[in-house]
């Protein structure tokens, strides 16, 4: 790797690592110091990198020098400030303590960051905000682009999210067994939230969603490897996010127009990704537990094998138990698509009519499929209605080629 | 929205006997009913089957065992949904697999204490 790819590639890599490390083992006060820290690391890298070239090992070079930085930066405390720390009882200990960047403090302290920042104290979108700049090291400008929102935004709303973290004084170091219980449900919310905003994504950007799919995977792969964490519920939203992340390629084509799964070449899906999701969804039902994880799990993975005769049949039975876990529109629809499949188009009208989601365009669209091989004309006017309510790009890409198909076969 | 039992009531005598492969599509008929139900978003809790025998403390203090003779139709089961009204509720109700056993549903809206 040249150079000038190196350093933003370990930016990516290692910039939310030290600042884990620093904020965890230095018990910081503020999660800028060790930010700043951080930062200057890196600009010293671009500095002595350019003029002697890369080290040996840049990695470990990085953490030396973020480790001498923070030294540093505690030696250079003044005398009356140290007073006020004292006065304040932080504890002057912990701070001197000695730490290493091995595999194993990196691990703790990721995952102690993960539980910081997934703080409901937040919204679940500047939850999202924050995981993104401090646990995956991403830009204000990158985070704008991932939400199609100008960075003002961003930062102004990542600005409130810090000062809500610091108002709820949270201490990674106190994270106890039972805090982490109680708060689990929220840090897999908030990584599922994180993954579907890629997977999901407003923007045509393949390389964004991508990024953010992978981020996802990481970080609920860090909870997988502490025993606390590493639940069986975990492991079903790991085994979701790969069997989903296989399809990435395949779901999207040159144009950037989203292909629908029964159109997909499967060959573009990723084998080696779709077996870590058969090894995860294998452990999560180690357990008797069956969450709303392991259901859209086993509903991905019966995704990925080929039609047999009783796969939709398997599918409508996991979308009827995930809607009486939580309702949500999609799942509705998703469900009443399973219900076609199954019990076939007619009787998929009638109950997709009950649903009462008239100011959702997936509504109009799964009317418009449903209604596509027995009355073009009801097909194209809800095809048409879900045009005008969509806002992405993409969508209306693929709206307006299955229209202009639709009118082609009336007109034969 | 207002909140409402349904109680599924049938004869518990007349019920027919079923495979373990009948009885297998039976359950997934209730689920698809009970999800149709929640797909609108209008389910409350989906509730639970009872089983056919129970007991009835009178209020001489005498005990009596079920199923009870005088009675033909005993519950077997119930849900609680959410709708605007009563009759929207019992449109709701339409489809449920205890008609087509010939027993009948019970439609009560819920006065909260």
């Amino acid at each position: 790797m040249q150079q000038n790819e190196l350093i933003p590639h370990l930016f990516r890599t290692e910039y939310s690592k030290i600042v884990a490390v620093l904020y965890n083992s230095y018990n910081l006060k503020e999660l800028e110091i060790a930010e700043d820290i951080a930062s200057e690391t890196f600009l010293k890298a671009t500095e002595a990198w350019g003029h002697r070239g890369v080290p040996e090992n840049p990695t470990a070079w990085l953490y030396t020098v973020a480790k001498n930085k923070t030294k540093d930066y505690f030696k250079h405390l003044s005398v009356s400030e140290k007073q006020m720390k004292d006065a304040k009882g932080i504890n002057e200990a912990a701070t001197e303590e000695d730490f290493e960047f091995n595999s194993q403090n990196i691990a703790d302290s990721q995952l102690a960051m993960i539980f910081a920042v997934c703080n409901p104290s937040n919204s679940p979108e500047a939850q999202i905000c924050l995981a993104l700049q401090i646990l995956c090291g991403f830009s204000v400008e990158e985070i704008a682009n991932a939400f199609l929102t100008k960075p003002e935004t961003i930062k102004k709303r990542l600005h409130r999210a810090r000062i809500n973290l610091r108002n709820e004084n949270f201490q990674i170091k106190d994270l106890s067994e039972i805090q982490i219980k109680v708060r689990q449900n929220n840090v897999l919310k908030t990584l599922y939230l994180l993954f579907s905003e890629g997977y999901f994504s407003k923007t045509n950007n393949q390389l964004i969603r991508k990024d953010l799919c992978s981020e996802a995977i990481r970080l609920v792969y860090i909870l997988t490897q502490n025993p606390l964490t590493n639940t069986s519920e975990t492991n079903a939203l790991l085994a979701l996010m790969c069997f989903q992340s296989s399809r990435l390629d395949a779901r999207m084509d040159d144009n950037g127009e989203i292909v629908l799964l029964d159109q997909q070449d499967k060959s573009l899906w990723d084998k080696e990704l779709i077996e870590k999701g058969n090894h995860y969804l294998v452990l999560a039902y180690d357990s008797k537990e069956v969450s709303k994880y392991h259901l859209e799990a086993t509903i991905a993975y019966w995704h990925t094998t080929p039609n047999d005769n009783d796969k939709w049949q398997y599918i409508l039975q996991l979308y009827n138990q995930l809607l009486l876990i939580e309702y949500s529109p999609i799942t509705a629809l998703n469900r009443t698509f399973a219900l076609a499949k199954v019990y076939g188009n007619k009787e998929a009208i009638q109950e997709a009519e009950k649903l009462n989601l008239a100011d959702n365009n997936h509504y109009y669209s799964l009317l418009g499929y449903l209604y596509s091989d027995t009355d073009i004309d009801k097909a194209i006017v809800h095809y048409e209605r879900s045009l005008a309510l969509t806002k992405s790009k993409s969508e209306k890409q693929t709206l307006v080629k299955e229209i202009k198909r639709l009118k082609e076969r009336k007109n034969l | 929205m207002k909140e409402f039992l349904l109680i599924f009531r049938a004869d518990f005598k007349t019920l027919p006997q079923q495979s373990s492969e009948e009885m297998q599509a039976t359950t997934q008929k209730w689920m698809n009913w009970v999800a149709g139900i929640a797909a609108q978003d209008k389910l409350v809790d989906r509730g639970n089957r009872l089983f056919r025998t129970g007991k009835v403390l009178n209020n001489d203090g005498v005990v009596s065992d079920g199923p009870y003779a005088e009675i033909k139709e005993s519950i077997m089961g119930y849900t609680m949904i959410k709708a605007t009204s009563i009759e929207d509720a019992t449109k709701l109700a339409h489809g449920c697999p205890v008609l087509s056993l010939g027993g009948n549903v019970e439609i009560r809206e819920i006065n909260s204490l």
